[in-house]
Parts: structure tokens; sequence; C-alpha cells
């Protein structure tokens, strides 16, 4: 039996996957095709991850079971196709690795750490492919030169904890082209990784696709990377297929209204070019049937320059001890910030935005007091906090506020929502008598969009995103000044992460508040700041109103993070050349100081740091 | 410690209701024992030694080798057996956890106080530690029960301690301090009830082993006036007639039993119940 070309490589016939009675995937098809790279795109709980574990046959593994449909796999033109969901587990040992293999989210957690690189890549040539030792090494050498990693004879040699991430993940890609499969999974391949990192792997993934002629199948949460990589698109939403197409008809004109809210969700680089002050857009609703827009399109005019700033850092620098000697000297620091100053005024969002290593959390903690500084000032309404007494202390903790980056751990598991969000009332003694505290927990419910009686609820009982609202009620709760929030939007799906801005932003005008937004974001951070910060291994680089960041960028890594951010936009041609290197590491040697690299004011209000010239990034 | 998360639907599971039935039981049984049988059960009675049980209506669970009834020896045995068991354990429980929480929430100088005195005290043979304690100090059930807590209060502390070093980086505590909570309360209040669950474990299965403890100490000559009848005491009294007269020991084995297994239960509830996600229940 030969087909004809086209044939579909893979085609998946009504696939239902259930755990017990709740059916995760429904009647879902698809076709793909050789050479093909087709993104499955979908928020947390579309069963996109589940319809790729169903095509590798690990379903089982996770307690699902296939209810029904079929996984048709076809090894060449003219071999019958075979049915994946019908193989035992040891003929699904057989196509599993080596027809169709896959990698995974998290490239810290998918390596052994106790075997090294060499062993691991062998490992899989010896058992799946005609290989000898020294075959199967040279192999190797040859594989992780594929995927570009420079140095490759000692990289055999290392082990896993001694690369970074992006490193990892091109191993880990590496290993899955080890038998040249047909077939490549990727499950969010680059979702841990920095920007300039994931434009990386992603042009790897699409380089070797084009060479060796596999179809890849991505799984992802983020229309950007769809946009960059993908032929051909399948959106799901709560198991369901909702729409399947190829990347630039569905982007130019998505048909079903999921996909039209979906898109318009999402944060686009230079959506905000020309435009001076942050505008909070109005909100695009999928309500299940239709997109609904609510609200109108408000600027954002809430800084008040002639008061005092809320926050002054001076000279700020951070610093930790690691590498303990035998006997107990200190060998290496982590420079996490270094010689940072900067201030904030009421009713001001100030983006500090970074890669991983860039210090940007360190100086939110050292700011809310969860971290001791190693010398600098922080500066607060005038009074700096080495001299602040203790009530003073516990004021700016009233006054200044957190929010974390999962809202899934930063909420206690065992205390109500309503507890929680009364904590900070009770703790500085805001209201008294518990009909008051109550009525003021319900008010700050319906403030951040939940009802009155979620209150008495538990943490695990709610979504994501309205975890996220509760820590918002908790933050407002003490009636703070500033809040600051740390990643605070990059654990949400994108449509959660669109209202979280807009309820931000309103609440933003309505009380005067000053954000200090901590992201890696470069979109979100154009959408929602007054002032940006770009911080490359604990220094300020750049530094200016969002408007002369965004739009005449002056420092080579600004323009290196924002040429690196995925657009969703299928046409858009992205610059290679300023995407090679790693993240470097803030750790040093005791007594190997960094250079501090004074900021020059290029236009008012404008900084840019002198290490442009002195070194490469 | 957190009673708010108590869900009292919850006391509708199995668990609870056989475990409370047979520690509540024998605690009942305990209580009135002296009602019961005013006589202590120490009365000799030389001519009925040995009677197996069920055969005489006034021995049910049979005679000892000096003619005791082994029914009103179990019961009033339960006293001190339920005394050292508890007391012991809930000391061990309490001072461990103040100074696992404090060691492992602070750090530094106090953890290195702490667990020197942890590594100490797991140094010492505990027959050791017994021996000199009750030879300075002297025997009976107080010293015993605090002999108990000195040696035990460590597996605590270090469980405590583990627990709160992993919590204590978690979001929801770094969260509470930079609210500015006060640190007792994000000790007692966040850090406790959420490393609880292990240590209701380690308590039950401690409160067994204290029992057959006081047994071995007895059975050394440094616990309490063999006169005086406990579960362990009988234990060991009984080894030797095994062979000819197994109810001497099988029925305080058998008291000893269902005291562990009804705590067991109990504790397993009470860990599902302080969960508000239900996750270690099915």
């Amino acid at each position: 039996m030969s087909l004809q070309p086209p044939f579909p490589l893979l085609s998946v016939n009504s696939l239902d996957i259930a755990f017990g009675s709740n059916r995760v995937v429904k009647d879902l098809s698809f076709d793909l095709y050789p050479g093909q790279t087709l993104a499955i795109v979908g928020e947390s709980g579309s069963g996109k991850s589940m319809t790729s574990l169903a095509i590798m046959g690990l379903v089982h593994y996770l307690n699902a079971t296939i209810a029904g449909g079929n996984i048709l796999f076809r090894r060449s033109t003219d071999s019958a196709p075979v049915d994946l969901t019908q193989l035992t587990d040891r003929q699904m040992r057989k196509i599993r690795g080596k027809d169709i293999s896959m990698i995974f989210q998290e490239p810290m957690t998918s390596l052994n750490p106790v075997y090294t690189v060499g062993d691991q890549i062998t490992e899989v040539l010896l058992l799946h492919g005609d290989y000898t030792r020294a075959t199967a090494r040279d192999e190797a050498l040859r594989l992780l030169r594929l995927v570009r990693l420079a140095d490759v004879e000692s990289l055999l040699k290392r082990y896993p904890h001694q690369l970074s991430g992006g490193m990892r993940q091109r191993v880990m890609i590496a290993m899955a082209l080890a038998c040249k499969p047909k077939v490549l999974v990727a499950d969010e391949p680059t979702t841990a990784l920095d920007v300039t990192i994931q434009a990386q792997i992603l042009t790897i993934i699409r380089d070797l696709q084009k060479e060796l002629g596999m179809a890849v199948i991505f799984i992802t949460h983020d229309m950007g990377v769809v946009a960059e990589i993908a032929d051909h698109v399948v959106v799901m939403r709560e198991g369901e297929k909702v729409e399947e197409a190829a990347v630039e008809p569905l982007f130019e004109q998505p048909q079903k209204a999921y996909t039209r809210a979906l898109l318009a969700a999402v944060p686009t680089l230079g959506s905000m070019k020309g435009q001076n002050l942050p505008c909070s857009e109005p909100l695009v609703i999928f309500d299940g049937a239709d997109v609904v827009t609510r609200g109108e399109a408000t600027v954002q005019d809430t800084v008040r320059v002639q008061e005092q700033p809320i926050v002054r850092v001076d000279n700020l620098v951070t610093r930790f001890d690691i590498n303990k000697g035998f006997w107990g000297g200190v060998s290496h620091r982590v420079h996490a910030v270094e010689n940072v100053s900067f201030d904030i005024y009421p009713g001001e969002t100030l983006a500090l935005v970074g890669e991983s290593g860039s210090g940007k959390s360190t100086i939110g903690r050292t700011i809310q007091q969860l971290q001791e500084s190693t010398s600098g000032e922080i500066v607060f309404s005038g009074k700096p906090v080495s001299q602040m007494s203790r009530s003073e202390k516990m004021t700016l903790r009233q006054q200044v506020q957190y929010i974390f980056q999962d809202p899934f751990a930063s909420l206690d598991p065992r205390k109500t929502v309503g507890f929680s969000i009364a904590e900070p009332i009770h703790t500085h003694q805001l209201l008294n008598g518990r009909q008051n505290v109550s009525q003021r927990v319900n008010e700050l419910l319906e403030r951040v969009g939940l009802k009155p009686e979620h209150a008495k609820r538990y943490p695990h009982e709610f979504s994501g995103g309205q975890r996220q609202r509760i820590c918002i009620a908790r933050a407002l709760a003490s009636k703070p000044k500033l809040i600051i929030a740390d990643e605070a939007l990059s654990a949400l799906d994108v449509s959660i992460q669109a209202q979280i801005i807009h309820l931000m932003m309103q609440l933003q005008r309505e009380e005067g508040l000053a954000y200090l937004f901590i992201s890696h974001d470069m979109a979100v951070v154009e959408k929602m700041s007054h002032r940006v910060a770009v911080l490359h291994l604990g220094q300020i680089v750049e530094m200016g109103p969002r408007q002369l960041v965004f739009d005449t960028p002056q420092h080579a890594y600004t323009k290196k993070l924002l040429s690196a951010v995925p657009v969703a936009d299928p046409k858009h041609q992205r610059q290679h050349l300023l995407l090679d290197g790693d993240i470097p590491s803030p750790i040093r040697k005791v007594g190997d100081e960094p250079i501090v690299n004074p900021l020059n004011e290029v236009q008012p209000g404008h900084y840019v740091s002198h290490s442009e010239a002195s070194a490469p990034l | 410690m957190s009673v708010n998360s108590l869900d009292l639907g919850r006391f509708k599971s199995i668990e609870f209701i056989m475990g409370a039935v047979l520690v509540g039981g024998i605690a009942f049984a305990v209580l009135f024992s002296h009602w019961l049988f005013p006589g202590g059960g120490s009365e000799v009675n030389l001519a009925m030694r040995l009677t197996p049980p069920m055969t005489e209506a006034s021995f049910p669970f049979g005679t000892d080798p000096l003619g005791r009834d082994v029914l009103a020896r179990v019961i009033i045995g339960g006293e001190i057996s339920l005394k050292v068991g508890f007391y012991s354990a809930l000391g061990a429980v309490v001072i461990g956890i103040i100074m696992g929480l404090l060691s492992g929430y602070y750090g530094g100088f106090v953890d290195m106080i702490v667990m020197r005195f942890a590594d100490v005290q797991l140094a010492l043979p505990f027959i050791l530690l017994a021996i000199t304690f009750i030879a300075v100090i002297g025997g009976g059930l107080n010293n015993m029960i605090i002999l108990l807590i000195i040696s035990q209060w460590v597996q605590y502390a270090r469980l405590v301690r583990g627990s709160v070093m992993s919590l204590k980086d978690r979001e929801f505590i770094l969260s509470a301090k930079a609210i500015g909570v006060r640190d007792w309360r994000i000790l007692f209040q966040h850090l406790l009830p959420n490393l609880l669950g292990p240590v209701v474990v380690l308590m039950t299965l401690n409160v067994a082993n204290n029992i057959l403890l006081e047994s071995s100490l007895t059975f050394l000559g440094l616990g309490i006036d063999p006169v005086i009848p406990s579960w362990g005491g009988m234990l060991a009294e009984g080894r030797n007639y095994l062979q000819t007269a197994w109810w001497v020991s099988v029925f305080p084995g058998l008291a000893i039993l269902l005291t562990v297994l009804g705590l067991n239960l109990l504790g397993d509830w009470l860990r599902d119940a302080l969960d508000p996600t239900g996750r270690t229940s099915r």
C-alpha cells in the first residue's frame, strides 16, 4: 500500500483521554505531515500536554486511559500504519525514542544528575542503534555539535548541574535526535528558559527540522512562539479542538471567537510605540460563546512627580557568600546587586527587567526588608531604613507590599482565604472588631473581582488567576503606597494575565498606588510601566521613560533583549545576529570585583551605562 | 493549633470512629478501674494459680502464677502504661516542637546549641542514660516520664527542624514576613499547622514504644515498683510461662496492640482532618 505524497506521518483520529470519568481530551483529530511543524496551543487545562503524552504512549503512567479513537503512525510510505494506542508497552518502547522522541519543559529535572552528559547520550544510542562504544562517542559528539554546543569534547565528561538551563535543553534535544526520529514532540521546551535562550533554542529546533526533515509537534501556550516556529496550528480549549489552520491565516483571520480572544490577550511588543504614557486597554473576554469587550481605554496618567519619592534606592549592593571552604572561609560571592540607584514616585510603575541572575528579585526583596543589603541605602518617605526604629520599620511593612510569582505557593494552604486577607489588618491593627474586619475582607474580595463568600474557602479551591487576585486583595488590605510585584503575572495564562494587568492598572488609578514591577516579559512591561530599568548582572544598564527605552534603546543588552522577544506575527522576521552566547553568571571569586559602570544621561531622564563599549555581551 | 481548619464533617470517617471507640473504650475502663476492681488486682490466690481463661466465671482472662486476676491487672495496669506512654510522648512533642521550630527558623547560634544538645542525646545509649538517671535522681513514675521525655524530644526536634527549614523559604512564609507578621505568629500559626502531619504520626508510634520501654525499665528494676501492675511489666512476667500459660502475656499484649492501633487510626484521621486540601486522604 503506497500513498501519494503528501501522506500523513501521524494522524490522530477522534482521540478521547479520560481520568476516570473526567474526559480531558475530547474527540481530537489532526494530521501531521513529514517535515511539518504543528503547534498545539492552549491555556492550562486545555489537554495539550495529555495529547503529547498519548502520542508517546505514556498516558497510563499518569493513571489516565485512552477512552476512544486512535493514533495512526506510518513509519514509511509503503508500510501499513500502526495504531499507537493499541501497542503493548514492549512494542511502544521500540518506537519511543527511535521513531518518535520527546523533549520536556524542565531541563533541570529531565537529565539524570548522577551521570555525565556523554553517558546519557551514548546510552540512548547503544539502546536503539547499531553502535559500538567508540562509534557511539563519535555520534554523541556530532549530535552535540548539531545543537550548536561549543567545546563538545569536554562537555561529554560534565554533569548536568555544571551546565546552564539553555545548555541542558540543548543536550536534551541532542538526545531526542539521537536516533533520527521521524517525529519530535516538544512539550513547552522553552517555557522555563530566558527569552534570549528561548530564541536560540527555537532557532536550533527550526534549523534542525529543515536539515533532518523531521516532523515536529510543538506544544506551547505562547502565541509568540507559535508565530515564530509553526507551519500549522491546532488551538485547544478544555480538551477540545477549537480551530485548526495554517499559521498565517490563523493569525490574520482567526475564525473562532476563542482564538480571537486568545490573540487579543497576547501582549504584543511594540504596540505602545509613540505613546508616552501606559494605557489601560479594554478587556477582550471570551465568555464561552463570543468575544466581549469590557471597559474602555484609559491613559494611565497617575504619576505625581511633584511629590517626594516613596522609595529611593541609593547605591544598593547585595552579595551572598557561597562555597564555604574547609575552614569556613568564603571563596566565592554572588554579586546579585551592584551599585543600583533609582527612585519611585507616588502613582508610578517602575519596571525592573532582566534575565535570570540579573538581581531583579533581590532588589525587590531588599526593599521589602526580606534580605539584608551589603551596602547602600534605601530611603523610604525621606528616611533611611538603617536609621528607622522598630515601629517605623513596621510602618514600612504596612506601606510596602509584596506579590510573589507563584500564586500557588504564596498563600498558606492551611488557612482560609479570609484569614490570609485579614492577616495584614490584624498585624498592623488597622481595624478593631470582628465585624469590621470581615466587612473589610468582603470589600477587598469584591474589589479584586471575587465574591465575599469566597472568604471561607481554602486556596486550593481556586484557580491560578483567582489566587493571584487573592494575593492582590491581601496586599491591598494594609492600604499600601507601593506594591512590589515580583513576576506576579508570569505563572498565569495570557487571558488571565490581561485581566490582572487591567485590575492592577485600575487600582493604580483609583488608589494612587505605585508599583515596582519586576518582570522578564518585555511585552507586559511595555504595557504597564511608566519607567523602565534594564538590569544585567546586578547593574542597571539602561533606565528611562518607557517610550525612550523601548523606541530608542541605546544599550546593546536592551537591544538584545528586545530582539529576542517572540512576536505574535508569523510575518515578523527576527534579527538573528544578536542572539549568541549564554547568560553570564553573577558568581565571582572573592577579590574579583566587577567593574561598576557609571550611567550617562543621553536624554533627559534616559540613562545608559558605559559598559556597551568595553564588555561584549 | 489551628482549630479553625478542623472540619466537623470529617468526624464521619471510619478511622475516627474506630480509633475513638478503641482509645475511648480503653481509657474509660482504665479511668474506672479502681471502682471496678477495688482490690487493685493484687489479691494473691495461690490455689487458683494459672487458671486458663473462660474456665472460672470470676476470672474470664484467667489468672497469673500467683493466682491474680489477669483481667483486673490488665485494666489497672493500663493506668501506669497509658500515663507513661501519653505524658512522655506529649512532653517530648511539646519540647521537641518548640526546640525544632526555634532552631529551624532562626538557624545560626540557636540552631547550633539545640543541635549539639541533640547530638549528645543521640550519642548516649538509652540504657546507660536510664541507669545513670535513675541512680542519681531515683525511680518512680514521674522520674521515668522525665527520663523518656529527655531521651525522645530530640526525634521531634530534628523532624520539626527539617520541615521548618524546607518550609521557611516557601513564598507563603516570606509573604507573611513581608506583611510584618510577628515571628511567633509565623512559627505557631503558619509553620506549625503545616508540619504537624508527620509529627502526629511519629507521636502515635512513640506512645506504643514508650509503653514497651517502661516495661523494659521495670524489668531491669529501674522503673516502677514491680508490684504495681503495668502492661509492660505483665508481659515481662508472662514470658516465662509463654508455653504453658499463654494468657498471662497475651492479654496485656493485646491491650497494647489495641491502644496503639486506636492511636494510629486517630493519628491518621487527625493528619487528614488538619489538611484542608484533603490530599492525604483518598
